[in-house]
């Protein structure tokens, strides 16, 4: 069957089970849009690229399915950058296709013409410059092999113009050839057992739950294993959801903003069994004095996880999923099997006690009658229905959404873990929404956040993908804000946004959304209830929270992890 | 305050290794040989901090693969965590870290020197001792090659500035395990070349 590169390059898509894409069309990717029409393929129109790829991204967070997003060259391509670094740091698979100026133009400075490969190799898994029509189908199935197997990754196709209108023979390969790429997938039986006799011998053994743990699908294995083990489980900001908050061994969240008792538990710890998590300086802290007493199992998919910050005394390269049914059989196999568990009584005490002592606090009935931003993600949680995804963007909201929402499902937590990237809730949630129309996606936005991406809402009103947003607007870079406070002596610069420039009602009115505006903790429940039953299109309520608000506990940068601030509700005690 | 733990990595002290093993490692890199590879691989070692001392890249006798041969410089990282980083690139296939005592190393140098009629023949003796080739006479002018270890090239190097270097240009290292003899059968196969 004689077909054009840009038929093979759909029909290729459609082999791989794509049913939707996420685009902007252009010059150099037009032909692949005219078979786009023919196709059972949805394509849902963003409003700018880098929509396109953090929807990609909600699509792929919300269903471990990789998301696909097709833009054209030059500048759409530039656009899409911040979400293949953002898919990079955070390892999740979506493929990017991205138009390329014909071959003949490559390299003349022709229009829209960007070095798409080189300028996105250091954040891509791997990409490709297509060539030759023939090579479409065989570097489509090994984009998305590359992508979602191994440690999941952006990947990215460049196809030229002239390659997508070039006649090839239609064929689908039925294997990848990729000699370099190989990843290791099962534990070393050796060293399982390793790790399953230090598992045996801990006194204080903490459980340190990454990102790894959801994209691998083990959150369910991983429930076994802790049940068996009865020990403690912290879930970074990846990995919430991975273990349920509402298990009486969750102790939530380390790092930075973690509760004191995950911070303090890793710091007292004897054992970490970390799985799928990289020691990210964010929860480490001051590295030299993270966890000091601590040996560490460290199980991640890629090796070069594995002593990049700190030495494992059991390194066991695997998927999450599989090392951890593995070390639930290796707990009662041979010798290590006839030992008991060593952790102590005093060790869950001890965290039962600082739970108590120092648990997640907030003002909850301020004088003033000032909105808190904590009160409101807090209803949100109680309001929402079982499975609800939450996304988000990154700043204070971020924190307090990841601190104060209940999670107990993988794959409802959706957010920008590693780069940090501002404006990512919008076009998350839409994408997850898209993922998952059975569930209701909520999104807690920043006012900066909303700024930076909130056109995406108007592609969420013409496709009718109905989100709620949940915009906390406080007028200010409330994350910068609080640096500026705690670290340059209230010298605020450039942080100042305005409550009421722009018009978030009017805003998110003019983009098709129902909207609603909450400025005192009373309205707060009847209006996210109102909210929670509008089905049929997008909801924004801007809620007008309390400026002063800082996010607490909080570990200052380069401060190591004993030196939790606890904030202003723990002072006098 | 807190005590250091005893399986941190310091970072001046890559590994925990001696000062002695810390500078130079070769690598031998075995990739796929597709366009942008040698992209790649510099990328990575820009983006990621580490130092390339030198580098040289050629097909192996397998057309569909060629060999980068990369000089390290473990100043501020471990080689461990540059050997990871490095097998992450989907177009690499094999690497190889050539330990100097087991392997053979070689570098091509050229040089012209100021050559009169006196000095000539000094130098012709000199380049006669180390084995180089005159491969271009001038009236006033030699060029000089020689293909040797390193430190032969950094002692020839040093011995014919007395004369007067106008230009030299050395290429990077390229390298191959020591074959196996009757008293070291560990490694039969280590000296294959792809």
């Amino acid at each position: 069957m004689r077909i054009t590169g840009a038929q093979a390059l759909v029909k290729s898509l459609e082999m791989q089970g794509v049913d939707v894409v996420f685009g902007l069309p252009g010059g150099a990717i037009l032909p692949v849009y005219d078979p786009i029409i023919d196709s059972p393929i949805r394509h849902i129109l963003v409003r700018h690229e880098q929509g396109a790829g953090h929807m990609a991204e909600g699509y792929a967070q919300a269903t471990n399915k990789p998301g696909v997003a097709i833009v054209t060259s030059g500048p759409a391509a530039t656009n899409i950058v911040t979400a293949l670094a953002d898919a990079y740091m955070d390892s999740i698979p979506i493929v990017v296709i991205t138009g390329q100026v014909a071959t003949t133009s490559i390299g003349t400075d022709a229009f829209q013409e960007a070095d798409t490969t080189g300028i996105t190799m250091s954040i891509t898994k791997h990409n490709w410059l297509i060539k030759d029509a023939s090579e479409i189908p065989q570097v489509v199935k090994e984009a998305f092999h590359v992508a979602t197997t191994g440690r999941p990754g952006p990947v990215l196709i460049d196809l030229p113009k002239d390659v997508s209108n070039q006649m090839m023979d239609w064929y689908w390969p039925e294997s990848v050839d990729l000699p370099g790429y190989k990843p290791n997938t099962k534990g070393h039986p050796r060293s399982i057992a390793a790790a399953a006799k230090l598992i045996k011998e801990a006194k204080r053994p903490v459980f340190y739950i990454g990102g790894g743990v959801i994209r691998s699908g083990g959150s369910e294995a991983l429930k076994v294993l802790v049940d068996k083990c009865n020990m403690p489980v912290v879930t970074t900001l990846m990995g919430r959801g991975a273990f349920p908050d509402d298990h009486p061994l969750c102790l939530g969240m380390p790092g930075m903003h973690g509760t004191y008792t995950a911070i303090t538990a890793m710091q007292k710890s004897d054992l970490l069994i970390t799985l799928g998590a990289r020691f990210d300086d964010r929860v480490t802290g001051k590295v030299s004095g993270f966890a000091p007493d601590a040996k560490i199992i460290h199980v991640d998919i890629d090796p070069a996880e594995l002593g990049k910050v700190r030495r494992a005394d059991v390194p066991i390269v695997g998927d999450v999923k599989l090392v951890i049914e593995e070390l639930i059989e290796a707990l009662d196999k041979g010798e290590v099997g006839e030992m008991a568990f060593s952790i102590t009584q005093e060790w869950h005490d001890q965290l039962k006690s600082w739970q108590e002592q120092f648990p997640l606090r907030y003002e909850e009935d301020p004088k003033d009658g000032s909105l808190k931003p904590q009160y409101v993600v807090e209803c949100l949680s109680k309001l929402a229905p079982e499975g609800t995804i939450l996304a988000s963007g990154v700043g204070q909201h971020q924190m307090w959404g990841s601190q104060y929402w209940h999670f107990n499902d993988a794959n409802t937590w959706i957010n920008s873990g590693g780069l940090g990237t501002m404006g990512f809730a919008i076009p998350a949630a839409i994408g997850a929404k898209v993922g998952r129309p059975d569930k209701m996606v909520w999104a807690v936005d920043g006012d900066g956040c909303f700024q930076m991406t909130a056109q995406e809402l108007v592609t969420a009103s013409a496709e009718r993908i109905p989100v709620k947003i949940a915009l906390l607007n406080n007028a200010y870079l409330g994350m910068v804000r609080q640096w500026q406070e705690m670290f340059y002596e209230q010298r605020y610069s450039e942080v100042y946004l305005s409550p009421d420039l722009p018009d978030y009602v009017k805003w998110a009115e003019a983009m098709g959304c129902v909207a609603f505006r909450v400025e005192t903790p009373e309205d707060v429940i009847p209006t996210i209830e109102k909210a929670n039953q509008i089905n049929d299109r997008s909801v924004v309520i801007e809620f007008r929270t309390d400026w002063r608000e800082k996010v607490f506990p909080m570990v200052p940068s380069g401060a190591t992890n004993d030196e939790v601030v606890l904030g202003p509700m723990f002072e006098g005690r | 305050m807190t005590n250091t733990p005893p399986n941190l990595i310091p970072m001046s002290m890559p590994g925990g290794k001696s000062a002695t093993e810390i500078g130079y490692h070769v690598l031998s890199v075995l990739v796929e040989n597709k366009a942008g590879v040698l992209a790649r691989v510099a990328q990575l070692f820009s983006r990621r901090g580490y130092n390339i001392y030198s580098l040289a890249v050629a097909p192996t006798d397998d057309e569909r693969f060629s060999r980068l041969t990369v000089v390290v410089d473990l100043e501020s990282v471990t080689l461990e965590q540059i050997t990871k980083q490095l097998h992450k690139l989907i177009n690499v296939i094999k690497i190889t870290e050539i330990d100097p005592r087991e392997s053979v190393q070689q570098e091509l140098l050229l040089a012209i020197v100021a050559a009169d009629t006196q000095s000539r023949s000094q130098i012709m003796e000199l380049a006669g001792i180390f084995g180089a080739k005159v491969i271009d006479v001038g009236l006033e002018r030699l060029t000089l090659a020689l293909a040797d270890t390193p430190d032969r090239l950094d002692d020839f190097t040093d011995l014919i500035k007395v004369f007067g270097i106008i230009e030299v240009q050395r290429t990077g290292r390229v390298a191959l395990t020591k074959l196996a003899r009757p008293s070291n059968r560990g490694g039969m196969n280590k000296g294959k070349a792809s």
